[in-house]
């Protein structure tokens, strides 16, 4: 990768070691994509801000470049393991994970980003125009934006976003370009597909594909279902982009999803018939989400405890819009700055297995967390977890 | 053609596995221990090792286990892969671990176990 003399510098070390890092780190990943220069980015959004997930180590290189380092660029991030408003109610989370959550959470301030500590930016913010180039860690956020907000960022990972947020430079690399042939088809053989049912789609096409997607057999279906295939595929794989398409005869390789490539994925994450509570998220909800659960448990009451994540720009919003009022009398609990992947809310002494409707939540409960997981969509999370 | 993704010197056994690795998930940065049991290097500890897999998958905070299995002292001492992806570019550039793609044939050909050498600056990148 050809560099300028300016960004040569400062890989030498001679604007401070904070940005020779920086430029290592896309070096690097330049190489790793074959992209001949650097490119200017509009906005980075940053993962690795839960303690559970970037542990003492990540603690301590924030904490030593945030002395330092500023983001040069608009500068979003991912959740963190707790809501701080609520953690008083949850006991067994220990002074030192509070401690070195809060020490991550002043590093990142620090350097300037906005605190969203959330995974669906684009429920926070409208979008910049089509084809910017940004660079999104936090994998459903990335696939979100190339595939439906028409934006064009690799599937960044937590350092690659970070020194783009620094340096607000990402490499030029092939995935950032205009439309190249994608190599893959994906026939969705599935009648109805519910949210579930697109996140296992997701599971699969990371599973299969490579850096791209196609997806005939089905339209666009609703927000909660798009940003469940999001999730899905980011948790599974390599995949940064999907399209929704029906010319199926192009060059692509065909693969099916039916109901045997389905089950396969299912029985893969599902490994309880039921769960001690329920969450609702990952991705976090956003305020059409919210509005929809508090129309679906009109005169219900979860029967369990139900946590319930979104981030806290949208619990404001759907705060004024008196869409919390009914989830709360139904006793969801809705939380905000976390989310259910590795999030220490979930109390492993006391829960055995946790109902989700997010496959890339029943992923991380069953690697990260250790809890059984009982998979099952939102109507029947309805349906059978509340009266 | 074997590319350099991060440079570096390095000497010891490789640890080969045909699984895409989800650092996040899979790999114990506290132990380097491999706790995901569908994984072929299950129980198996990526220490000091040459690791060899076709690529990374997955959480992109999988370069923060990269990086902390470096600082705890349990990280691999190169590291091997058919394929690319930023978060095995990324956390391997931060913990200074040297990182290479080989192509497939050469990746067929790497045996687990045996010793192996890589310098990055010399002409024969592995020995």
């Amino acid at each position: 990768m050809e560099l300028t003399k300016e960004e040569q510098e400062a890989l030498d070390g001679e604007m401070g070691e904070t940005l020779q890092t920086a430029y290592r780190i896309l070096l690097a990943t330049g190489e790793a994509t074959n992209a001949e220069k650097l490119i200017p980015i509009k906005w980075a959004h940053l993962s690795g801000v839960n303690y559970n997930t970037i542990g003492d180590a990540g603690e301590e290189f924030l904490r030593k470049i945030s002395k330092d380092a500023q983001v040069k660029v608009k500068a979003t991030v991912n959740p963190m393991g707790v809501d701080f408003d609520h953690i008083s109610e949850f006991n067994h989370i220990d002074d030192e994970f509070i401690e070195k959550q809060k020490s991550i959470r002043d590093s990142y301030i620090r350097m300037g980003v906005e605190p969203t500590f959330s995974c669906t930016p684009y429920d926070i913010f409208d979008l910049p125009e089509k084809d910017t180039q940004v660079s999104f860690a936090e994998s459903n956020a990335a696939i979100f934006a190339n595939s439906l907000g028409g934006l064009k960022t690799n599937k960044e990972s937590a350092f690659s976003a970070l020194a783009s947020a620094l340096t607000g430079k990402s490499p030029y690399s092939d995935f950032r370009k205009d439309e190249t042939n994608i190599p893959m088809t994906i026939r969705m053989k599935l009648e109805h597909p519910n949210e579930l049912d697109f996140g296992l789609l997701g599971f699969f096409a990371g599973k299969v594909g490579d850096t791209a997607v196609n997806i005939s057999g089905v339209s666009q279906p609703n927000r909660r279902s798009c940003k469940a295939l999001c999730g899905g595929m980011g948790t599974s794989g390599t995949c940064a982009k999907f399209q929704f398409t029906d010319v199926e005869n192009d060059t692509s390789e065909k693969v099916d999803f039916g109901k045997e490539e389905m089950n396969k994925i299912y029985d893969e994450l599902n490994t309880s018939d039921k769960g001690d509570i329920i969450t609702l998220g990952s991705p976090q909800l956003g305020l059409g989400e919210l509005s929809d659960l508090s129309n679906m448990l009109k005169g219900k009451s979860f029967q369990k405890r139900c946590m319930i994540f979104c981030s806290r720009a949208v619990q404001n919003q759907a705060r004024n819009l008196d869409y919390t009022k009914e989830i709360e009398r139904a006793g969801g609990e809705i939380l905000s700055d976390c989310c259910t992947c590795l999030t220490p809310l979930i109390d492993t002494n006391e829960t055995d297995s946790v109902t989700t409707n997010s496959v890339k939540g029943a992923y991380y409960l069953k690697n990260s967390t250790g809890v059984d997981v009982n998979l099952k969509s939102l109507s029947k999370i309805i349906e059978e977890d509340t009266k | 053609m074997t590319k350099v993704i991060v440079q570096g010197k390095a000497k010891g056994l490789v640890l080969k596995t045909h699984n895409p690795i989800n650092f996040l998930g899979a790999i114990d940065n506290k132990t380097g221990i491999v706790h995901d049991q569908k994984y072929d290097i299950f129980e198996k500890s990526v220490k000091n090792s040459v690791l060899v897999f076709p690529h990374g998958i997955g959480s992109s905070v999988g370069a923060y286990t990269i990086y902390s299995l470096k600082v705890n002292g349990n990280a691999p001492i190169a590291m091997i892969c058919q394929k690319a992806d930023l978060t095995v570019a990324s956390g391997c550039a931060l913990a200074d671990i040297p990182m290479l793609v080989v192509t497939p044939e050469k990746f067929n050909s790497i045996e687990n176990g045996k010793e192996m050498q890589i310098d990055t600056k010399s002409t024969e990148i592995i020995n």
